[in-house]
């Protein structure tokens, strides 16, 4: 069971691979970057209970922490580099 | 797999030409490396990957986009002298590792060293339940006080530089720069 939830959630997070490489705009790559970091918050979770030892929950919530930050530190620097420029072009990132 | 999305992305990382993208594929990079840390069982380690590496690395490259530029200038000198050092210094590199003990081998002698002790007595002489860990902290400790006051005389070091710049620029009353994020109210 474990080890079929690894599976799809190693599935997600090639999709959301290929959504950072491809994606045209930069919110794209935003939110796959995102999507990628709690995707691996999952993965160690569920990798924990398939190893038998659930410790690995404590580190799992500590990655959602440094993703949330991060990904809001990025939107906020976004914003910088928009409000910096005369006009905002964001599908040119 | 997580080999395998690595290698994903650090061909993406050289093909990419936008700096953003990458900055943020670096940051893909860091996470995916975190977790072939957690599956070797090296949880400290992963923990300051996905730190320094998806966390602060990320937002000082983006501070230095927003000071320069985002958008990569194509390459003025042909390609093909980097790519033979590059593939020089690698086959070295493999060359160098044909003399090391096999991957997990028993008769290592890293293995004959110290790890024993580890092994055997750090459960009762610290009692982290994670050996990695109980080396680190205890063990090591002296290597990761020195470490950590290494990197924090560093990060003293640029505060002091970046102030001084700020300072400046504030007095010549340019617009609001904003360069060190987060300090901004609101």
């Amino acid at each position: 069971m474990f080890a079929a939830a690894a599976i799809c959630i190693l599935v997600v997070m090639a999709l959301a691979l290929a959504r950072a490489f491809l994606g045209p705009t930069v919110c794209d790559r935003i939110l796959a970057v995102n999507m990628f970091g709690t995707k691996t918050v999952l993965l160690i979770a569920v990798y924990g209970f398939l190893t038998g030892r659930p410790d690995f929950l404590d580190i799992a919530i500590t990655y959602a922490l440094i993703n949330f930050i991060g990904v809001i530190a990025v939107l906020k620097f976004v914003e910088g580099i928009a409000d910096s420029e005369q006009q905002p072009r964001p599908d040119e990132f | 797999m997580l080999l395998t999305f690595l290698v994903a992305t650090a061909l993406a990382v050289v093909r990419l030409r936008s700096l953003f993208a990458v900055v943020m594929l670096s940051g893909i990079y860091s996470l995916v490396t975190a977790g072939i840390f957690i599956a070797l069982d090296a949880v400290d380690v992963a923990f300051t990957e996905a730190a320094v590496g998806a966390g602060i690395a990320t937002m000082l490259m983006l501070g230095t986009l927003r000071l320069t530029g985002h958008r990569q200038v194509a390459p003025r000198h042909s390609p093909l002298l980097p790519l033979l050092v590059v593939t020089i210094t690698g086959g070295v590199l493999l060359w160098g590792t044909r003399d090391m003990p096999r991957f997990g081998d028993p008769a290592a002698p890293v293995h004959h060293h110290v790890a024993p002790r580890y092994i055997e007595d750090s459960p009762t002489e610290v009692g982290v339940p994670n050996m990695v860990t109980s080396v680190l902290a205890s063990y090591r400790g002296f290597d990761t006080l020195g470490e950590t006051v290494v990197v924090f005389t560093a990060g003293v070091g640029v505060l002091a530089l970046l102030g001084i710049g700020g300072r400046r620029r504030r007095d010549e009353g340019a617009e609001d720069t904003d360069d060190d994020g987060g300090t901004r109210p609101g």
